[in-house]
C-alpha cells in the first residue's frame, strides 16, 4: 500500500489519482498507523515550510515519517515535501525540518531578469541516468515547476538531476530509499505519468 | 530552460464554457472537462477556467467542476472568478485547482493577496488584471476594470501590477479589453509595460488571432505565456503547431512527445 499523506498543505487528489492510474494501491492518511503499514510512503504539499513542519509535528507525523524512512522502506516527497526532508529552509528561518537529509533550503532570487516564482515546464537533467524513477524517460524531459525555494543537499552525491534556473539546482533527489522532486510529476503529462509508474512499480 | 507556455482559456458560465467578445455576446462552446481532455491531449502547457459571470452575480465558485477536471487530466490548471475571501482559495485548492485567480476581490481588498501568498504560497496566487487604455486627453496608462470589464476602478493597471506583486501575487494574468476578441493581436505596449515593473511571471491575454501574434508578444515583451479562448476552442490554430512554429522562430517551448521530450 502507498500511503499519501494528508496534512491540510495543499491538494493531495491530483497525486493519488496520478498513482492510481498506474496501478497503484493508495490510501490518503494522516495516522501514523497507516503509515507504519504502507510500503511505500508519499510526502506531497505545497505552502509555507514552517507551517508544514507545525502541521506534521501536530500530527506525529514527523516521526512516524522518519522511522518509515529508517526502516528502509520507500519514500517519495514532492515539492515542499522534498523541502521538508531537510534540515532547514529560508523561508521560515526558525523551523527545524525533517533533516532526514543534510542540507538547506534556499530561495531564487529575482535579479538580472530572473522570475520568481520558477513557474512552468522546465527540463530535468539526469546526473544519475540509473535512478529507477528515470526509466522510460530522457534527460532533458520537460516537468511542471511551481515554487520559489529550492533545496541545496550538503552531500552533492545525492543529486539525481538537475534544472537550469538562473542557476543549476537539484530537481530530483535520490538516497537509498529515499526519493525527492522539485516538480510536480502528478501535473507533468505523460512524462510525469511515467514517473509515477517508475515509483508504483518500484 | 524555462520553456514559454501556451494557455488555452475556458470561460465558464453555469458550467458551460463559453467566450465573448469583448465580454459581451457570449456562445456556448462545450463542456469544460472535455474541453480540458482534449488540451491535455494536445499538450498546452497550462489551463486557465474563468468564471465570467461569478463576481457579478456573486456567485460562489466552481469547486465541484474543478473536483470533475482534477479527476480527469495531470495538467496545472488555474481558477478565478467570484473569489471573495481565504476560504474560497483554500476550497478551490483543496480541489485540485494549482492556481487560484483574484480580480475584483483584490482590488477591493488588496491585503487579501498578502494573506492568501501566506497561508497558501505566492506561488499559487494569481491576480488577474483587466485593463483599457485611457483614451481622455493628458491621460496617460491603461485603467484597471473590475466585475468582468463592468467596472472602471481609479487603478492604473501598471502600478497595480506592481503593488499586486509586492503583496504576493506569484503572477499576473493581464487581459487588454482593448483587443480582447478582436483578433488584431495581443496589447504589446501594454504587456511590456508591465513585465517591466515586476518580477513574477505574466500571462498576455485578448487579442490572439494568428501564431505571429504570439511570435510578436513573445519577441517584444518579456512575457512567460500567452493565453487565448475561442481561437483553440474553435480548433482554429492547433497547439502543437503553434508550437512548431515559434521553435522555429527561435522561442523556447516544450515539445511533447509522449515518453521522450525534447525542447
Amino acid at each position: 500500500m502507498i500511503a499519501v499523506i494528508d496534512y491540510g498543505m495543499g491538494n493531495i487528489h491530483s497525486v493519488r489519482k496520478a498513482l492510481e492510474s498506474k496501478g497503484g494501491r493508495v490510501r490518503v492518511t494522516n495516522s501514523p498507523s497507516d503509515i507504519e503499514r504502507a510500503d511505500k510512503l508519499v510526502l506531497p504539499g505545497v505552502g509555507a515550510f514552517g507551517d508544514a513542519m507545525k502541521e506534521l509535528h501536530r500530527r506525529r507525523l514527523d516521526d512516524a515519517i522518519r522511522q518509515h524512512v529508517a526502516r528502509g522502506r520507500i519514500f517519495l516527497g514532492i515539492c515542499l515535501g522534498m523541502h521538508l526532508l531537510f534540515e532547514s529552509s529560508r523561508e521560515s528561518a526558525s523551523a527545524t525540518g525533517l533533516g532526514i537529509l543534510k542540507g538547506a533550503v534556499n530561495a531564487f532570487r529575482a535579479e538580472r531578469g530572473l522570475k520568481v516564482p520558477h513557474m512552468g515546464w522546465n527540463q530535468i537533467h539526469f546526473r544519475r541516468q540509473e535512478c529507477a524513477l528515470f526509466r522510460n524517460i530522457a534527460s532533458g524531459s520537460s516537468v511542471y515547476f511551481c515554487h520559489s525555494y529550492f533545496p541545496v543537499p550538503a552531500d552533492a552525491g545525492c543529486i539525481a538531476a538537475q534544472t537550469d534556473y538562473g542557476r543549476l539546482f537539484a530537481s530530483v533527489i535520490w538516497q537509498g530509499n529515499v526519493y525527492a522532486m522539485q516538480f510536480h510529476p502528478e501535473k507533468s503529462q505523460a512524462v510525469g505519468l511515467a514517473i509515477m509508474d517508475n515509483f508504483v512499480r518500484l | 530552460m524555462l520553456t514559454k507556455r501556451i494557455i488555452p482559456c475556458l470561460d465558464i458560465k453555469n458550467g458551460r464554457v463559453v467566450k465573448g467578445v469583448k465580454f459581451l455576446g457570449l456562445r456556448d462552446a462545450g463542456d469544460p472537462v472535455a474541453a480540458a481532455m482534449e488540451y491535455d491531449r494536445q499538450a498546452a502547457d497550462e489551463l486557465v477556467f474563468l468564471d465570467i459571470t461569478a463576481s457579478y452575480e456573486r456567485r460562489k465558485t466552481l469547486v465541484r467542476l474543478v473536483e470533475k477536471i482534477a479527476k480527469n487530466i495531470f495538467m496545472p490548471f488555474t481558477v478565478g472568478g467570484g473569489i471573495s475571501g481565504v476560504s474560497d482559495i483554500r476550497d478551490l485548492l483543496n480541489a485540485g485547482a494549482d492556481k487560484v485567480s483574484v480580480n475584483t476581490s483584490a482590488v477591493g481588498n488588496p491585503e487579501l493577496i498578502a494573506r492568501a501568498s501566506r497561508k497558501f504560497g505566492s506561488q499559487c496566487i494569481v491576480v488577474a488584471i483587466d485593463a483599457r487604455k485611457r483614451t481622455s486627453p493628458g491621460a496617460r496608462g491603461w485603467s484597471v476594470y473590475t466585475h468582468g470589464g463592468r467596472t472602471r476602478t481609479g487603478l492604473e493597471a501598471v502600478s497595480w501590477a506592481r503593488r499586486a506583486a509586492r503583496l504576493g501575487a506569484g503572477e499576473i494574468l493581464l487581459t487588454s479589453m482593448d483587443r480582447d476578441g478582436t483578433r488584431g493581436g495581443y496589447d504589446i505596449a501594454l504587456t511590456r509595460a508591465v513585465c517591466e515593473a515586476v518580477t513574477v511571471p505574466v500571462i498576455a491575454s485578448g487579442g490572439a488571432g494568428t501564431k505571429e501574434h504570439f511570435r510578436d508578444c513573445f519577441l517584444k515583451s518579456r512575457c512567460d505565456a500567452c493565453l487565448a479562448a475561442s481561437l483553440f476552442h474553435y480548433r482554429e490554430l492547433d497547439i502543437r503547431r503553434l508550437k512548431q512554429y515559434l521553435k522555429k522562430n527561435r522561442i523556447p517551448v516544450r515539445i511533447e512527445n509522449a515518453h521522450r521530450s525534447h525542447t
